[in-house]
């Protein structure tokens, strides 16, 4: 249902469609974030305690004091419990590198938008510098600078993230800028940061909080990429990531180790992209 | 004539002398000089690209980057602004001297809501808090005319009429009781009937706040209706001034006497056609030497080839820059 191009009747069509793709990622993401903040309030077990005789258990069978719902990975450790617990780690550096990308990178592109001349000239080159990596390359060689661990995964990803916030907040700053308004706010003796905070970061909060959703998604992807190759979160923390990484090697014999955080990871940045969509369809004012 | 007079002598809110405007080594604005009296109306008109907008942005220093003040002074009240450093500018503007655009809407803030942006000059030069600021908005946004004010400041521009919006720019504008305001083109946005109510309203604050309002426009029915004092410019110079009865009765240069006829008249032939003037204001570049109407002047001679200078016409202050004020009658 592609909105902006549908004509009206069309859209009135599609319109109980719509409200079935609006509710339903925004009811699973309701219930990833629940699980992670409630973690050890639902997690039938510890998530590191291992069980070495009831390695590699189908989903729902048991062993000793275990009742293993998704299974057991290779140490024996209740599966379920670890995708509860996983989903604070991939929740936690989503956001919290969503956010501090976002900030550092719309921070910049609305100073090189509203003040030109070299700052714009400094900080849009670098961002083509950044842009001109492969994402996950740079996240790698900083990884492998900064080291390991949960912090170092955030700031990393701020740190490759921030161009595509800094180039949209600029595009944006550049359109709002000439208008009347902000001239005016200007001449009357506002300072940048009160032109920049009042007048134009609520003018194109729209499309950063779009591209935010989609780079939310990425990474969630990021993270478990990241733990994938060994550089995101170590082991023991429970990290969807790590544990597809880790179930791989055992696809063919235990597939239910890799298979459900796949599926949490693929559910989780459908709703987001979802989400994103939506957004992004409110905020184009041609689908109005 | 004696208080006109006794006005006259004391030292005018805005005093524009030799302004010189350049874009790329060209002369935009060329050697204009005006002067704003207090609590009167100088009615600055012209044709597109004139240089009155141009004139009228530098006042408080809002030209666009590529214009820059070649020459001059401009002096609000004794202080020259044409070469105040930035940070003393900011003081002044909004505060001392406040300016309205063409585009109400579009000056407004879509996401802020209107009373906020009353407030917003209060808060900057005055430091009012909260509470005292959205006081005077609201007496504000009253004195403005707008109905049912504490509903009107909480809501959004989109939520009011265009004419709605320029009453709401003029409060934000007037709010710090300002010396000056400068209106450029305030009602060529507006239909007629807000239009006519914008003037009145801007001319009854002009007596309540008393303050002195340069008035850019087009429009010679806006300065018949508005205007104590006029100045007609064109290609960038003023051509022709003075009180605005006086230059609508007897103009001395052929542009304004050729611009006033263009009006339609009620009481004219109505068979008969629109009068226009012949050809099109040329570009920046291709301005004739001398006086700058030579190529569309009727009265042109050899003699237009060199500058005429701004000579005064009588003692009430009209002076035209015309070789041939003497031979006006010639023009049908």
């Amino acid at each position: 249902m592609t909105s902006a191009t549908a004509s009206a009747p069309l859209r009135q069509v599609g319109k109980p469609r719509r409200s079935i793709t609006r509710w339903v990622p925004i009811i699973l993401i309701a219930f990833f974030v629940l699980a992670a903040v409630f973690a050890p309030l639902l997690a039938p077990y510890d998530p590191n305690s291992q069980n070495l005789l009831g390695r590699m258990r189908p989903p729902g069978t048991m062993s000793r004091s275990f009742h293993y719902l998704l299974g057991s990975d290779e140490l024996g450790r209740d599966l379920l419990t670890r995708l509860i617990y996983g989903a604070r780690v991939s929740l936690f550096v989503a956001i919290a590198s969503v956010i501090l990308s976002g900030v550092v990178g719309v921070l910049l592109g609305m100073l090189a938008g509203y003040l030109r001349g070299w700052v714009e000239l400094i900080v849009m080159r670098l961002v083509d510098v950044f842009l001109s990596i492969p994402a996950i390359l740079l996240a790698i060689i900083t990884v492998a600078v900064l080291g390991t661990g949960l912090v170092n995964v955030i700031v990393v990803l701020a740190l490759t993230r921030w161009p595509r916030y800094a180039r949209i907040a600029y595009g944006q700053t550049l359109s709002v800028a000439n208008m009347p308004y902000v001239r005016l706010a200007a001449f009357m003796g506002a300072s940048t940061p009160r032109v920049l905070l009042r007048h134009i970061l609520p003018n194109i909060i729209g499309a950063v909080t779009v591209v935010a959703t989609l780079e939310f998604g990425l990474m969630v992807l990021f993270e478990a990429g990241l733990s994938f190759l060994g550089l995101g979160v170590q082991p023991p923390t429970a990290s969807w990531g790590a544990m597809l990484s880790s179930g791989r090697n055992y696809l063919a014999t235990a597939w239910w180790i890799a298979t459900f955080p796949g599926l949490c990871l693929f559910l989780l940045i459908l709703a987001v992209n979802l989400i994103g969509d939506d957004l992004r369809d409110r905020f184009d004012p041609r689908s109005q | 004539m004696m208080t006109e007079t006794a006005q006259r002598d004391e030292t005018p809110v805005l005093a524009i002398k030799d302004l010189r405007i350049q874009i790329g080594g060209l002369d935009v604005v060329d050697g204009v000089s005006l002067r704003a009296d207090r609590g009167r109306i100088l009615a600055v008109v012209g044709e597109s690209g004139c240089g009155k907008s141009l004139t009228a942005l530098s006042i408080l220093r809002l030209l666009p980057k590529a214009a820059r003040i070649a020459e001059g002074r401009i002096e609000l009240e004794g202080t020259d602004l044409a070469h105040l450093p930035e940070k003393d500018l900011e003081d002044i503007r909004g505060n001392q001297a406040s300016i309205i655009f063409q585009e109400p809407i579009a000056s407004l803030n879509p996401l802020m809501r209107v009373g906020a942006q009353v407030e917003e000059a209060l808060r900057l030069h005055r430091g009012l808090s909260h509470a005292e600021a959205q006081r005077e908005a609201l007496a504000m946004l009253v004195s403005v005319g707008i109905p049912d004010p504490q509903r009107r400041a909480r809501q959004y521009p989109f939520e009011l009429s265009g004419g709605m919006c320029q009453r709401v720019m003029i409060a934000a504008a007037l709010i710090c009781r300002p010396r000056l305001l400068i209106a450029d083109e305030p009602t060529t946005a507006l239909d007629v009937t807000i239009q006519a109510q914008i003037l009145d309203l801007m001319k009854r604050l002009r007596d309540e706040v008393g303050t002195s309002i340069i008035i850019i426009t087009h429009d010679m029915g806006v300065v018949a209706e508005m205007a104590d004092d006029v100045a007609v410019m064109y290609g960038g110079r003023v051509v022709e001034r003075g009180p605005v009865d006086t230059i609508f009765a007897a103009p001395a240069h052929p542009y304004t006497h050729l611009l006033l006829a263009t009006v339609p008249r009620l009481d004219g032939h109505r068979k008969s056609a629109l009068r226009t003037i012949e050809g099109i204001v040329p570009g920046v570049d291709q301005w004739p030497k001398g006086c700058r109407f030579r190529s569309r002047c009727p009265l042109a001679t050899d003699v237009c080839a060199r500058r005429p200078s701004l000579d005064p016409v009588d003692a009430t202050g009209h002076a035209a820059a015309c070789w041939h004020k003497d031979r006006l009658r010639e023009i049908a």
